[in-house]
This record gives structure tokens, sequence and C-alpha cells, in this order.
């Protein structure tokens, strides 16, 4: 049986034209207004992005608990580690390339060798921005992050289990990255999709998939709808949507890559030190299979529009699906 | 209150007793900083041994003050300051920069109890501190939070950040100290960067600037009495130091910043040391 799982709880308009569609952007702002009601220790603070960045949507719940920082990256990162230290939860927003770019070392000594409970979370994430171009783009931030030891990493898929990954981020005791993006995705997960922190959800399976698809990030609607075209053509697979990057879901990505014998990883970032690293990284010590890593090929984005950028750079549904077709066929 | 002589002598007595294991220490390290230790012990003195409300036993005290280190290398001074006011042995301080101490080459929170925070890398602790002193105002909490940082660390962009921060939310439970000691690693900080003005800098930023001989520990603690009367503002503290103070042969010397004694240069510093540069007679030192 090939089919979507249901277990996943996915939405009804799943595979509609009308499905729901948000930017996970709005999961920050919903989740940390949450969480901020759970837990009077959560304070935000942003960098001159309020509005951009859904920041404000705390603000408006909790003016006293949201610290406007100014333009000024460097500065928040080691005042969230000085809150950190004297008992809050601190949210950190501005752009990925500034948060974690500009203030990528005042992250490492003072959140993470120091182990503060800092949320560090990086909007605008990947060439969907779009317009802005390349200065604007981030496609490092899951390198630069999962190489610091103790820093869980996390891509929300959309705007639904980013406000998870927030409400989850701020119950967990250590330095947490959570990257958002602008541009509006499909929100292809419901409140009863199960999210944990370090647990990938098949969306996609098959009694006897040829190759797997394991994405992170908003491109996982992208990578579903590959694994239903390729279904349709005869080609079988599993799509695992794997948020949390660090720590990796090693059992499911096993268990998949054994099933399925071929792998294909998917992701708004570069292939250097990215998502798909961390699968190879991965497999390649436990059970080495024929890959293919689906991200930015060691290029900087530029203007344009998010559809016609993923195009250009290789990332939408149908490259995902040619890149499936042509691994299953060495 | 007003210190009697008696206090102050005592204190001078415990500057002594810091610069001499100070010296111990980086002799059984090999490696690490001198002038800056040397030129601070009398301002940790006064933190360790009277300005600070702390219990080395407990060093974990919800309502402690927090001291804040932000030029991480000068930390041998703080370790021999902490030992000494019983935070830990003080023979624990010839593991400085050993393999498995705690006496990290650069000091780390989660390696010793009663560090604050995880520094070395310049321009962040000022940062750090406005932010433990920002989340204490929110909560209602008292006490002081006091950041330690250097001269040359004044031209990283952080800083200025921070100073900005602290400026515009008016952490007047912020006090910083500054070393002014004017030496850096490539040579007199004011040949590498020029700071001055740097008080006036400071004021610009909305600031209260209070200029101080970092020696007299009198003065020093008066300082610190004024900061602590000062509403509205966060306070700077430019204490002005003699790098490597205690051992004449080395004051002033910026080639002293970053390397320590050998084994017979230790020993001569030592006697300078106890015999306060010659002016005790040997025999009484």
């Amino acid at each position: 049986m090939n089919m979507l799982n249901h277990d996943a709880k996915l939405s009804a308009k799943i595979f509609a034209d009308d499905i729901e569609k948000a930017p996970t952007r709005d999961g920050f702002g919903k989740g940390t207004v949450e969480a901020g009601k759970a837990d009077p220790r959560v304070v935000v603070l942003c960098a001159d992005l309020a509005e951009s960045t859904r920041a404000d949507w705390f603000q408006k719940e909790f003016p006293k608990r949201f610290v406007e920082m100014g333009v000024a990256e460097q500065n928040m990162a080691t005042v969230a580690s000085g809150m950190a230290a004297a008992g809050k939860i601190p949210f950190i927003a501005s752009y990925a390339v500034f948060n974690p770019g500009r203030n990528y070392e005042q992250i490492r000594t003072t959140i993470a060798l120091n182990q503060v409970p800092v949320k560090v979370c990086g909007m605008h994430a990947g060439v969907s921005v779009g317009p802005d171009g390349a200065t604007h783009q981030m496609l490092e931030d899951i390198g630069l992050m999962r190489m610091l030891p103790g820093m869980t990493v996390i891509a929300p898929g959309d705007a639904e289990e980013a406000r998870k990954a927030v409400v989850a981020a701020a119950k967990t005791d250590g330095p947490v990255y959570i990257r958002f993006s602008r541009s509006a995705t499909p929100v292809f997960t419901t409140s009863d999709t199960p999210f944990v922190i370090g647990k990938a959800t098949t969306l996609w399976k098959s009694d006897a998939p040829k190759v797997a698809i394991l994405s992170t990030g908003s491109l996982g609607y992208a990578a579903l709808t590959a694994a239903r075209a390729l279904s349709k053509k005869g080609i079988e697979s599993i799509m695992l949507h794997v948020p949390t990057v660090k720590p990796l879901d090693e059992e499911a990505v096993l268990a998949a890559a054994k099933l399925a014998g071929h792998v294909v990883t998917v992701e708004e970032h570069q292939v250097a030190g990215g998502f798909g690293s961390a699968v190879a990284e991965f497999l390649s010590q436990h059970h080495s299979v024929p890959m293919r890593l689906l991200g930015v090929a060691d290029q900087f984005g530029q203007s344009g529009s998010p559809d016609e950028l993923l195009a250009h750079y290789g990332l939408n549904a149908l490259h995902i699906e040619e890149a499936a077709r042509t691994l299953v066929r060495i | 209150m007003a210190l009697t002589d008696a206090e102050i002598i005592g204190l001078e007595s415990r500057a002594e007793a810091i610069r001499e294991t100070l010296i111990t220490m980086l002799v059984a390290a090999g490696s690490g900083h001198t002038a800056g230790p040397l030129g601070m012990a009398d301002i940790f003195t006064a933190f360790y041994f009277h300005i600070l409300n702390h219990d080395p036993k407990n060093p974990e005290w919800e309502e402690r003050d927090r001291l804040i280190l932000s030029n991480g290398h000068i930390c041998p001074v703080r370790y021999a300051a902490m030992a000494h006011a019983g935070y830990f042995p003080v023979e624990e301080c010839l593991t400085l920069r050993k393999f498995g101490s705690r006496l990290q080459g650069h000091p780390e929170r989660l390696r010793l109890p009663g560090l604050e925070t995880t520094s070395g890398p310049l321009g962040e602790g000022l940062s750090q501190a406005a932010g433990i002193a920002y989340a204490f105002r929110l909560d209602g909490k008292k006490q002081r939070v006091y950041c330690l940082m250097s001269d040359g660390e004044q031209e990283e962009g952080n800083i200025w950040e921070a100073a900005m921060f602290a400026g515009k939310y008016k952490l007047s439970n912020l006090i910083a100290i500054m070393d002014r000691n004017n030496i850096q690693i490539d040579g007199m900080t004011e040949d590498v960067m020029p700071l001055e003005p740097v008080a006036d800098k400071y004021r610009a930023f909305n600031w209260h600037v209070i200029e101080v001989n970092g020696h007299d520990l009198r003065a020093f603690i008066a300082a610190i009495d004024e900061a602590k009367a000062i509403y509205e503002k966060p306070t700077l503290i430019i204490a002005h130091t003699i790098p490597g103070k205690g051992v004449p042969e080395i004051e002033f010397d910026y080639r002293w910043h970053g390397k320590p004694p050998t084994h017979e240069e230790g020993k001569r510093f030592l006697k300078e040391i106890r015999t306060m540069g010659g002016k005790v007679p040997h025999e009484y030192a």
C-alpha cells in the first residue's frame, strides 16, 4: 500500500490547491506567546525587526518581557546569555544572516560553551526570502549551528510545526537554534501532527520503497508531493520529514535507508555542512547507501521571486522527483 | 562606611598574598598572563574581601552580587582571590592551565563554581553583565552586577553596543570597572588604537563615570559606594592601574602582557613582592 501516513494527521487539504499557506515566522509569533503564557521566564529580544520576525506578537502580549535591542545582534546574543544566567529563557530574533551569522562567536562562547538556555531564532533563512537578494538569504546557518557541541538545531516544515518547535524549545534546558522562513508555504501539518524534538515524521510510506526522501524545513511539502508523483510513475518511496537536524533521528534515518537502499536529502541550505551532510555523516558510518544531496551547491542566492529562486537552484518538487528517479536507476 | 586604617592594611596584606600566589601559579603553569593580573590584584582583593555580598561556601547562593570578568585572560588573579577567599584550596591554584584542572586557561563557568560566565573572547562581558542586570530589575532583585573589563577590549564593537544598551535602559544596578593600564598585546593602547577620551565616550552614552587610582583601596571602595548612590544611570569606574604592579622590574612593560615568569624570574619577583620592592628589609619579608 502506497500512501500518506495517516498517523501523521496531516492537513485535510494536503494535496488540494487551496491548502492553507503561512510563513513559518508566524509560528514564532504564536509559539512565543504560547510559551510566554506557560512560563513567566520566557523573554523575547529582537534587533529592530519586531514586525517582520513576528516578535511584535509577543511584545503586544507581554510588553515588559520584550526587549528592543536595536540593530545590535552581537549585543543581543550576549545580553541574552546574561539574562539566561539570571534565570530567564530568552528567545533572540533577527534574520539568520545576522543571527547566527553576525554573532556566531558570541553564540559559541557565551551560549553554547556556557550552556545557557538561549533560543536563537534565525528568520528569513534560505533563498525563498526572495527579492532582498544574496546578502539576506542565509544558506549556512544549519552548518554553523550544528557544529556547536550541545546545540539543538530545528528547521520546522511549516508555520504550525514552527509554533510547536518554539513551545518545545522553551521547555528544553539547553541552547536551541530554530530556523524560520519568510514566504508563505503550505501548512501541511496540523495541531494533531506529532512533534518531538529529535524525532522525524514519516509523511509518505509504501511497502517496498526504492528510495527514501529525507527533507528538513519548509521544502518538506515539495518532497511529499514529489513522493506522490513518483508513486504515480511506479517509483515507490518513503518520505521522512526531519525537522530536527540535531540531534538527528538516527533510528528513523537508518531504518529508512535500510528499507529503501537509496537516499535523497532535501534542504534550502548549502549542501556543504547542512542537513544532507548530517545524514551522510551518519549513514556513511552505519549503513552506506547511494545518496543525492539536494541543496544549494556552493553558490550565493540572488534577487527573484521565491518560486523562481527555488526553481533556479534546483529545489522544487520536480527536481526532487528527478533526483530520486535518476538515483534509483544507478 | 569609611574603612579604618587597620582594615586598609588588612586588605593590602591580602593583596600581597594574592600576588605571591599569582606568581607561584604562573611559574607552575608555564604559560599565561602576568601584567594584567598583578595590576588587578588590589581591585580583586577589594571585591572578594570587602565589596561583594557573597558566600564562598555557597557559590550558587541566589542573592549574591554578580562579578563578571569580561577580559577572561586575567583569570589567574580571580582564581587566586577566590582561593584566598575560601572558594577552594589555595594549593589548587597550582593546577592552573593543566589538563583536567577546573582552572582553565580562560575561565569556564561550568567547570568552577563561583565563576559567573565563560569568558576570554573580548568585548562580551559588559553585555552579559547588562543582561543579568536587566533580568534582576525585571524580577525586582536588589543585588548588584559588577563587570571587570580591560581597556584594550574597548576596541571591540560589542562593548559599545552594550554601552548603548545599558545607557538606554538606565541600568543603575550595573557597575563596570575598566582596568586602565594602557597596555595591550601589540603595545600601548594609544598607539594600537587610541581610546581617549574614553571617559567622555561613556558619558556620551549616558553613563556616570568616575576615575580612580586602582591601587588605592580606600579610593576604589569609595568609588564603588558613589556608584551605588547613582540612580538612573549605569556607572563606569575607570581604574588607573600599573601593569605588573608589585614587581618593579616589569611594571609598565607591555611585553609582560601575555607571558609567565620563568622559575628564576619567579623567585626574584616573589622577593620583590615580599619586600615591597626593597622597602621592607629582607629579614622581615
